[in-house]
């Protein structure tokens, strides 16, 4: 292994070596299907013009997969010189050991304070007062894809709200279309479910749920509604075997499913497939019922490393994050929202566009990653995986698991 | 007879000193850190070690959690079909291959080949196969038979046999040739003796063959069982666990508690049982085969 990332430095150092004091940085993350490929490489691009040279170090399979792989390799005294996290609750415990670089003196010179908007998102990087990472973009579970093409062939009209789009899909079966695309994914199963809660229950639910932990709210009658919805949504949901959310997208662009609630990063799929917001697909932020959009979304974190020449493109890569230019770029590519309300996005698309809008109002919502801790993250996965593939579950006995898991929630 | 043999710690002290290293090892590494595992499966450790003690708590929440029941279950049903059925089909073939065939150096490569495949491999190409729209299912189907369904790892009843049937593909080989050897190891003497004798052939290999086979049966059963314990890969690779939680197993639980959820505690716990089941099957089994008198 050692003796490979040594061949691999030297080709690459080879590549670079008309650049002068370029520093191998490498980078872990896992964006790794097209469209994250795409606005991954458009960091790449500003920092190799910067002098530096990055090693990309994507880790195929999702944050599930990749996140043991990045905790192992800086709890095993092997940290690269900047990793992806979600930003919230995931790193608390490395950033407390003190493994994490504090980037409080660039957040400062830099005023990112200011800068970062909504500043929930700085605050999630902030430990006792010290900044830990750059948030790089914002994301949203609450939308809901519907593909035109699939609901002209079941003749009907495109939903506007997730209520049509439930009385709609026995319709759409008979047109010999999935209504709901979900893949088998845990965690995309038990993401359904939460965008259910913040919709239909409302936002001040979902943070009373998991911010509070308030077991009694969890066995009220609103979330009962949502295991009700959820249940709808496991009948909507038969036939689509796939395993990965974007094959799960998939679906909906060539028009085999009807719709998918996935959060924005499924944007970028409709994108790289060269499909238009409006004429080819649909979104709909808030499932249409609720337009509130939560702010979690994806940050980068820099391991303690000794050696100041990594330290100095550290720093570099930090502020080069942020930087108006590169935000534009890699979010437009990502699908996601940028940090910064300064920039200017005039050539983003129509969900983007209320995206942004909804994001100006103020009707946003902290993220699950940010309430919650992996381990109640990683229960609420295997009772969500289990419910919506297992028809014998019925709503009630999930509701009393769901309290359960809420209630040792810490 | 203890004073027959007086003590005495220098004789052969070549071999005692090339051991130690090995004697280390297995103290520290496989003693050590299964006692400093257990240790700590009685706090409640996140993503780091804490020495922050809840007694039972971790193993009260392990018992009362769905997804290890499930996987428990699994781990039964597959070990101990898996290892039924590795000893039957691994013996079949190696009694087939031994009566002096033609080509049995092709055939025992053809058999053999499956094991040289990684359960990851295993785990997709049946994973392909066993697929409703373009495996087994659909093959069939295209031939006619329009009603036929066969989808093993779409139905959460019946996914853990799905597997069950890669690893026995993957695993039999191995089986057989452990048995092969065992079968060649027999005097051909005996055969001769038993034929003398009048006694039929199935006869022979139940009553005089496969007694004769007990060390060959046993090392078998403890590769075998090795390997079930520790079934992690094939899941992975075939059915990621799913549908739903319906395939999960032990050593799963184990992974993903103990890195992705970050919640060590857990995860040491799950482990501190695995261990302690196989404990409770290998102590008195082992006791009774190698304790009691000594074999020569």
């Amino acid at each position: 292994m050692k003796a490979l990332r040594a061949i691999f430095a030297a080709t690459t150092a080879l590549c670079a070596a008309t650049a002068a004091n370029a520093t191998d940085l490498e980078v872990t993350h896992w964006w790794t299907s097209g469209g994250e490929a795409a606005a991954v490489a458009e960091f790449a691009k500003a920092f190799n013009a910067t002098g530096n040279n990055w090693v990309d170090g994507a880790i195929a399979g999702g944050g599930g997969t990749a996140r043991p792989v990045m905790v192992s390799r800086i709890i095993g005294g092997d940290p690269m010189g900047a990793t992806q996290f979600n930003h919230g609750r995931q790193t608390e415990e490395l950033i407390e050991a003190g493994l994490m670089r504090d980037l409080t003196d660039i957040a400062e010179a830099e005023g990112w304070k200011d800068i970062i908007n909504p500043p929930s998102l700085l605050d999630s990087c902030t430990v006792d007062g010290r900044i830990y990472c750059v948030p790089v973009n914002i994301h949203s579970w609450q939308w809901l894809w519907l593909s035109n093409a699939a609901f002209e062939k079941a003749g009907i009209p495109v939903p506007n709200n997730w209520d049509e789009f439930v009385a709609a899909a026995p319709k759409l079966e008979e047109a010999g279309v999935v209504p709901l695309a979900l893949g088998q994914q845990p965690w995309q199963n038990s993401g359904l479910f939460n965008v259910l809660i913040a919709t239909l229950a409302g936002p001040e639910t979902l943070i009373q749920v998991y911010g509070e932990k308030d077991v009694e709210v969890a066995a009220g009658p609103k979330i009962e509604r949502v295991f009700k919805a959820a249940e709808d949504a496991r009948r909507m949901r038969k036939g689509s075997n796939v395993q990965d959310w974007n094959q799960a997208t998939n679906l909906v662009i060539t028009g085999q499913a009807g719709g998918q609630i996935m959060g924005d990063w499924a944007q970028g799929e409709f994108q790289v497939a060269g499909q238009v917001a409006g004429e080819d697909y649909t979104c709909l932020p808030g499932l249409g019922v609720n337009e509130v959009i939560s702010t979690g979304g994806d940050a980068f974190y820099f391991p303690v490393v000794d050696d100041p020449e990594v330290q100095k493109a550290q720093d570099q890569l930090a502020s080069l994050m942020v930087s108006p230019a590169v935000q534009v770029a890699f979010n437009l590519k990502k699908g996601s929202l940028p940090v910064r309300g300064d920039v200017d996005l005039a050539t983003a698309n129509d969900c983007m566009k209320k995206g942004l809008k909804i994001l100006a109002s103020g009707n946003t919502l902290p993220d699950v990653n940010q309430l919650n801790t992996e381990d109640t993250n990683t229960q609420l996965n295997d009772l969500f995986v289990e419910f919506f593939n297992d028809e014998s579950i019925t709503a009630e006995d999930a509701q009393a698991r769901f309290v359960d898991i809420v209630a040792q929630g810490d | 007879m203890a004073n027959d043999k007086p003590f005495q710690p220098f004789r052969n002290l070549n071999a005692k000193i090339a051991s130690i290293p090995m004697i280390l090892t297995a103290l520290v590494i496989f003693v050590g850190c299964t006692l400093w595992t257990i240790f700590y499966s009685f706090t409640k450790s996140k993503l780091l070690p804490k020495l922050d003690f809840v007694g039972f708590d971790q193993y009260e929440r392990l018992w009362g959690t769905r997804r290890w029941l499930v996987s428990i279950e699994n781990l039964l049903i597959y070990g101990s079909l898996s290892l039924i059925f590795s000893l039957l089909i691994g013996f079949l073939l190696a009694a087939l291959l031994d009566q002096k065939i033609r080509f049995e150096d092709t055939f025992r490569t053809i058999l053999l080949y499956p094991f040289a495949l990684s359960f990851i491999v295993t785990g997709l190409v049946w994973q392909w196969i066993l697929n409703p729209d373009f495996g087994v299912q659909h093959a069939v189907r295209s031939l006619g038979w329009e009603s036929f369904n066969f989808d093993p790892l779409y139905n959460a009843n019946i996914v853990i046999y799905g597997v069950l049937i890669a690893g026995l593909w993957q695993g039999t080989g191995l089986v057989m040739c452990l048995m092969l050897a065992g079968l060649r190891g027999i005097d051909e003497d005996i055969w001769k003796a038993a034929r003398v004798d009048g006694i039929p052939m199935w006869k022979t290999y139940l009553f005089i063959v496969i007694p004769m086979m007990r060390p060959v049966f046993i090392t078998t059963i403890v590769i075998i069982t090795s390997g079930i314990v520790r079934v992690y890969d094939l899941i992975v690779a075939q059915t990621g666990g799913g549908p739903g939680i319906a395939s999960e197993v032990p050593a799963k639980y184990v992974y993903d508690y103990m890195f992705q959820s970050q919640n060590l505690g857990q995860g040491f716990a799950a482990s501190s049982i695995m261990l302690l089941t196989v404990a409770i099957i290998v102590i008195p089994w082992a006791y009774l085969e190698f304790g009691g008198k000594r074999r020569g």
